[in-house]
Parts: structure tokens; C-alpha cells; sequence
């Protein structure tokens, strides 16, 4: 109060009597900031380091080999991580394929077309999901979920496309298949609300001036808002990558826990991230141990590689989108 | 304005937090109660929960605190010496124990049973031997009505069925006692997989923890796996009875543990293996449990009131188990465990 009713007084003295105003407020924020931004990478790096460290013997007992054989064997100490590297690559792919067009037509419906009195408490019925433990899901996983996919969307699969080595073998339920759909189920939140906030980020200029020009809503939809947000919504996606590929707890209730390299979606499979958790507790041996601290460092640099290789796509996808405007 | 009320909310709240803490930590260093600190197998932890809860009325001095983390996570805390007495589901190879810092007791304290259970149309009792279980999880039997299957149960109308085989995924102790019968009757699971807290299976899917295994299990009609008998009982699972060394079926109770134990080889160091034990009661796959303590205790009053502990768990202690559904050690194993637990030196 006393500030505001004196300002305008005293202004164009004080103006001419201040100093140059200091800077030092702007470098020690910058400084801050900085200094936040190198703890996250301190951090990564740190993690990096131990896994390797904590892993040197079995890097040098198994060297390269580790990459590409697929014996997983404890007793005879004998170690390949190949199948588990395959199994969180296809599991989050899986995962991938059916949470991203589900989250994005949710984020769609949610803001462009739905009353406005569903948007909230779908919204919130959203971020449940999210909440729900990822044990809980693995348990409600092969309790419910297992047995209905086993007796009628699995066979229906495979009826339709058991001519191609995808849905082919005997349907046991716990699979490859049901491992990524349970992924799916838990990365639909993180996609849609990052979806959500980004398409709501799209100026209501773009919209209006779609109308004006005699567009439908779909195409409304289709070249103002969601090629706007194109950008936004791949990133969405890497999120939700990320948290695909490193799920532990679920995918482990429904997977099958078996170290096979295998075509058809309804073979058992397993994770890089399943198999630590499964046997970190009971690894009795130092190299059996290290083995498994090895299993980390591939995650690890898995996730690292899966992220680069998407923000090369996305920048190849920028360029062929620049492209194509000036055409 | 609503912010500033939640501030002084807060901050009374946090006034009174702050002393209670205060008053807390006060009381708490005056009455100062010794900690005994153990880590190790889950399969013992609710019998060991309840010793400590008991125990706590018998010595109100000593307080334990255990961390079930495996027995892996506990033979490496006992090495480090990162706690006081360490606890595992098997026995430690020679390997782990030459890294030990001073000699390290075996002291066995409780036994369970792994049982065999299925799910077949109306779940039939069943009965089944060695070979056909190794037969079955090296995926040499398929079907249920394999002729070795059908000749061990005369009688039973088994169905013309895929076996789905199901085991643990997560390295346990019940993995170890399932393999070690499994090497031991079967030379081909010898020579192919062996025996460990987790194997390379040859067959089947795995499943988390003895609720995966029981999940796939009761899930899937056809399916074999195997759990803790104390999981099975209190899950109404079926289970089949076991052919045993003596060539006897038998049904896997306590009883029958107990009897397992007792006619088992069991050395000095305590480090022994009651899979197949000989006896015309004893059940095939069953294991003990065991807590690791240094002979020579490096804290005298800390190793005095630990030794005081564990005379009491094998004498009162054991008479606890029946309860919780596990198998108490015989006398005569008893006695010797007892002549060990007073050599250990402060």
C-alpha cells in the first residue's frame, strides 16, 4: 500500500539517482540453475559408473559375449543377456503400439470434443490409473487379466492372424503379448496427460482459422491441432518409452520369467528389469552378482540408446514436416 | 490470507512435532535397550517375527530387528559384518565361507516342505515319484496320461492334457530344496540344469514368488508347479503325495518333516541336505532353515544376550513352530545344536 501511493512521486528522482541496476541477482540465478541442471547429469553419470564398476568381472569374464548369447544359466555360471534384452525391447514396443493411439484419442476426446462436464472426471479417473501400485496391477494381471486374454481375445488372434509367426503355438495366457498390454495399461496415464496439457497448449487461433476455412472438425483436429502438436506428442510418447522400459513388477506377475528369444507373441518371455528384481536377492555367487549388475549397465544403456534413436526420429521427422510446407 | 493460515497451521503442528520427537528421542536413549541386528531368508520370517515378540517378554532388555531381504542379501550382510546374525535357506558353500573373517556357525532352526501341486478336471489325489517329477520339468513328459504317470496312480482316470510346468522365476530357497531332490534323484537333471536358488530351466513358465507359481497354477488347467507346503495350506491347494527313498507315499505334514530331519545326514557344521532322506516317513523335499553366527562374538554383552537368544529359540522357541506350520528340529538334533550354540565364544 504505503509503496504504491508514493511510487509515482518519487519516480523520475530516484530514476536519475539509481545506478545501473546490479546483475548479480541474474548470475546467481543463472549460477542456481545451472548448478541444479549438472546434479541431474552428475547424477547419470554416477549411476553409469557404479553399474559399471559393480560389474567390472563379469565384463571381463564375459566380454562382448554377454550381448549376444542367450544362456542364462546360474549353475554353471554361464551368462547372456541377449533374450532379456529382447524381451524389454519388444515388451515396450508392444506396450507402445496399443497405449499411444489409445492415450492420444483420450487426450483428443478430452479436449476437443468432449462436454465440458466429462472432462474433469475422466481426467481424474485418468491419474487413478496412474496411482494404482504396479504389484497390485501384477497380481489383478494373472488373476483376471491372464485368464479372460487366454479365453477370448487370444484365440480370436489367433484365428485371424495365426498365419503369421506373431500368434502362433499353444496359449498358455502369461506371454510376451500379455507382458506389453500390462505396460500398456500402466503408461496410458503419463501418455495422456502429457498429451492432454500439449494439445491444450495449441492456440485457439490455429482452430479458428481451420473454421474460417470451411474445415471439418476431423480435419480440424487433423491439420491444426494435432499436426501442431506433432512435436509435443512424440515427446509425450518417449516418456512413456522411458517408463515401458524400465516396468519391473507387473511385467514379472505376467511375462513368464522364461529367457527365450521367440517369434510368436504368446511365448513366455523376459526383461532386463524383471530378471534383476527376480534374482538380485538370492544371488549368492560374486560373479552371478556381477552378472546381474551387468544386466543394469544394458538397461541402462538401453534406455539411454532407445532415447537417442527416438530424438533422431523426431528430428528427421521436423525436417520431412519443413519439407513439406515449402512444397 | 488462506496461505498464511495454513502457515501457522503448520508451524504449531510442526512446534508440537518437534517435541514429541525431542521427548521421544529423550525417553528412548534412557531406557537403552541392546539392538540385535539380522537380515536374511524370508521363508523363516513369521516364525522369527513371532521368537522376537516373544522373546521381548522373556528379556525386555533386548531388541531385534531382522530384515527379510533373502538369503543371499543375508550371507553377504554376515560376511560384511554388517549385522549381527544372519539368516538362509540353504546352506553357504564353501566358497562364501572362505571369505568369512572368523569361523562361521550354522545353526539350523526350523524346517518347511516343498509340495508338488496341480490343477486337473475335479483335482484328483495324485500321486507321484522322483523321476516323473524330473521327467515332467525337464519336458520329457508331456501329458498328464504319460504311461509313467498313469502306472504310478492305478485307478485314477488322468486326462489326455498338456502339462504346463510352472517354477519360481525369483531366486529362492524353495527353488534351492525343489533342484537339490531333483539332482539327487534324477541324473539327468544333475548333469543338465542342477541345483541353486534359481536354475536354467528347461521347461515351463516362471512365476514371482510362491503366489505367481500358485496364480499360473490355479489359472491354468493342466498345470504343475511347486510352493511351500505352509502357502499351499493355507491356499487349499492340492498337492500330491511322494514316492519316497523307502519307496513309501507320502503326504507332506509336518510329521513327516520332522521325520525327514531325523533320519537325514547331518555333519558337524550343521551344513546338510534332508532332500531324499532315507525312512519310511519321511517326506522327499523338504529343507531347514538356518542362522549364521560367528563362533567367536566381537561385542562380549551383544554375544552374550544373542547366545541366551538362540538357547532359548531352540528349546521354547521350537515348541512354537507346529502353530505357524512349520516343522520343529527332533530332540536329538536339538541336543547337538544346543552343544554348538555353547561354544561360541565372547
Amino acid at each position: 500500500m504505503d509503496v504504491a501511493t508514493t511510487m509515482p512521486a518519487e519516480a523520475g528522482s530516484a530514476r536519475e539517482k539509481m545506478a545501473p541496476p546490479s546483475r548479480f541477482g541474474d548470475k546467481a540465478f543463472e549460477w542456481l540453475t545451472l548448478g541444479m541442471a549438472l546434479v541431474v547429469i552428475l547424477l547419470v553419470f554416477l549411476i553409469g559408473w557404479q553399474l559399471a564398476r559393480g560389474s567390472t568381472l563379469a565384463i571381463q569374464k564375459f566380454g562382448f559375449h554377454f550381448l549376444t548369447t542367450s544362456t542364462w544359466d546360474p549353475v554353471a555360471e554361464q551368462f547372456g543377456a541377449l533374450p532379456f534384452i529382447y524381451g524389454t525391447v519388444v515388451s515396450s514396443l508392444i506396450a507402445l503400439l496399443i497405449a499411444v493411439p489409445l492415450s492420444i484419442a483420450t487426450a483428443v476426446y478430452l479436449t476437443e470434443l468432449a462436454p465440458l462436464w466429462i472432462r474433469q472426471p475422466v481426467v481424474s479417473l485418468v491419474e487413478m490409473l496412474a496411482a494404482i501400485p504396479s504389484v497390485i496391477l501384477g497380481l489383478w494381471g494373472i488373476f483376471v487379466m491372464i485368464p479372460w486374454l487366454r479365453d477370448y481375445p487370444f484365440p480370436a488372434l489367433k484365428k485371424i492372424f495365426g498365419w503369421t509367426p506373431f500368434f502362433t503355438g499353444p496359449i498358455y495366457g502369461t506371454s510376451m503379448l500379455a507382458g506389453g498390454i500390462i505396460i500398456a495399461i500402466m503408461i496410458l496415464p503419463i501418455i495422456t496427460s502429457v498429451s492432454r496439457e500439449i494439445l491444450r497448449s495449441v492456440p485457439n487461433l490455429q482452430r479458428e482459422a481451420a473454421y474460417a476455412l470451411g474445415a471439418t472438425r476431423w480435419e480440424v483436429t487433423r491439420i491444426a491441432v494435432l499436426s501442431y502438436a506433432r512435436k509435443g506428442l512424440f515427446g509425450a510418447m518417449i516418456l512413456g518409452l522411458g517408463r515401458a522400459l524400465g516396468e519391473t513388477m507387473a511385467v514379472t506377475m505376467v511375462i513368464g520369467n522364461t529367457p527365450q528369444i521367440a517369434a510368436s507373441l504368446f511365448k513366455p518371455g523376459y526383461t532386463l528389469a524383471s530378471v534383476i528384481a527376480n534374482e538380485f536377492t538370492e544371488a549368492t555367487t560374486d560373479i552371478y552378482l556381477q552378472a546381474l549388475f551387468e544386466i543394469g549397465l544394458v538397461l541402462f544403456g538401453v534406455t539411454i540408446l532407445v532415447n537417442l534413436l527416438a530424438q533422431l526420429l523426431l528430428k528427421t521427422m521436423k525436417s520431412s514436416l519443413t519439407t513439406r510446407a515449402v512444397q | 490470507m488462506r496461505q498464511f493460515q495454513g502457515m501457522t497451521i503448520f508451524s504449531r503442528f510442526g512446534g508440537k512435532l518437534l517435541g514429541l520427537t525431542i521427548a521421544f528421542g529423550l525417553s528412548a536413549s534412557a531406557s537403552a535397550q541392546m539392538m540385535i541386528n539380522g537380515a536374511g531368508a524370508t521363508f523363516p520370517y513369521p516364525i522369527y517375527s513371532k521368537w522376537f515378540d516373544a522373546y521381548a517378554k522373556v528379556d525386555p532388555s533386548v531388541r531385534f530387528n531382522y530384515q527379510s531381504i533373502g538369503s543371499g542379501g543375508g550371507q553377504k550382510q554376515i560376511l560384511a559384518q554388517t549385522v549381527d546374525f544372519g539368516a538362509s535357506d540353504g546352506p553357504m558353500s564353501d566358497d562364501n565361507l572362505s571369505k568369512a573373517p572368523g569361523k562361521l556357525l550354522h545353526i539350523p532352526t526350523v524346517a518347511g516342505a516343498v509340495v508338488v501341486t496341480y490343477n486337473l478336471p475335479g483335482n484328483p489325489a495324485l500321486k507321484l515319484d522322483g523321476p516323473a517329477i524330473a521327467g515332467i520339468y525337464l519336458g520329457e513328459i508331456k501329458k498328464w496320461n504319460d504311461p509313467k504317470l498313469t502306472a504310478l496312480n492305478p485307478g485314477t482316470n488322468l486326462p489326455d492334457q498338456e502339462i504346463v510346468v510352472a517354477h519360481r522365476s525369483d531366486g529362492s530357497g524353495t527353488t534351492f530344496i525343489f533342484t537339490d531332490y531333483l539332482a539327487k534323484v534324477s541324473r539327468d537333471w544333475k548333469s543338465k540344469v542342477g541345483s541353486n536358488t534359481s536354475v536354467n530351466w528347461p521347461a515351463g513358465i516362471g512365476g514371482k514368488g510362491n503366489e505367481g507359481v500358485s496364480g499360473q497354477v490355479k489359472q491354468t488347467p493342466g498345470a504343475i508347479g511347486y510352493v511351500e507346503l505352509i502357502y499351499a495350506i493355507q491356499n487349499k491347494m492340492p498337492f500330491a503325495d511322494l514316492k519316497n527313498a523307502d519307496g513309501q507315499f507320502v503326504k507332506p505334514t509336518l510329521e513327516s518333516i520332522t521325520a525327514a530331519i531325523a533320519t537325514a545326514q547331518i555333519p558337524d557344521d550343521f551344513r546338510f541336505s534332508m532332500t531324499n532322506a532315507p525312512g519310511k516317513d519321511s517326506y522327499p523335499i523338504a529343507g531347514a532353515t538356518w542362522l549364521l553366527v560367528y563362533e567367536q562374538q566381537n561385542d562380549a554383552a551383544k554375544g552374550k544376550k544373542l547366545v541366551e537368544f538362540l538357547k532359548w529359540a531352540i528349546t521354547s522357541g521350537e515348541d512354537m513352530a507346529k502353530d505357524l506350520d512349520y516343522a520343529p528340529l527332533p530332540a536329538e538334533l536339538r541336543d547337538r545344536v544346543m552343544k554348538r550354540i555353547a561354544e561360541i565364544k565372547m
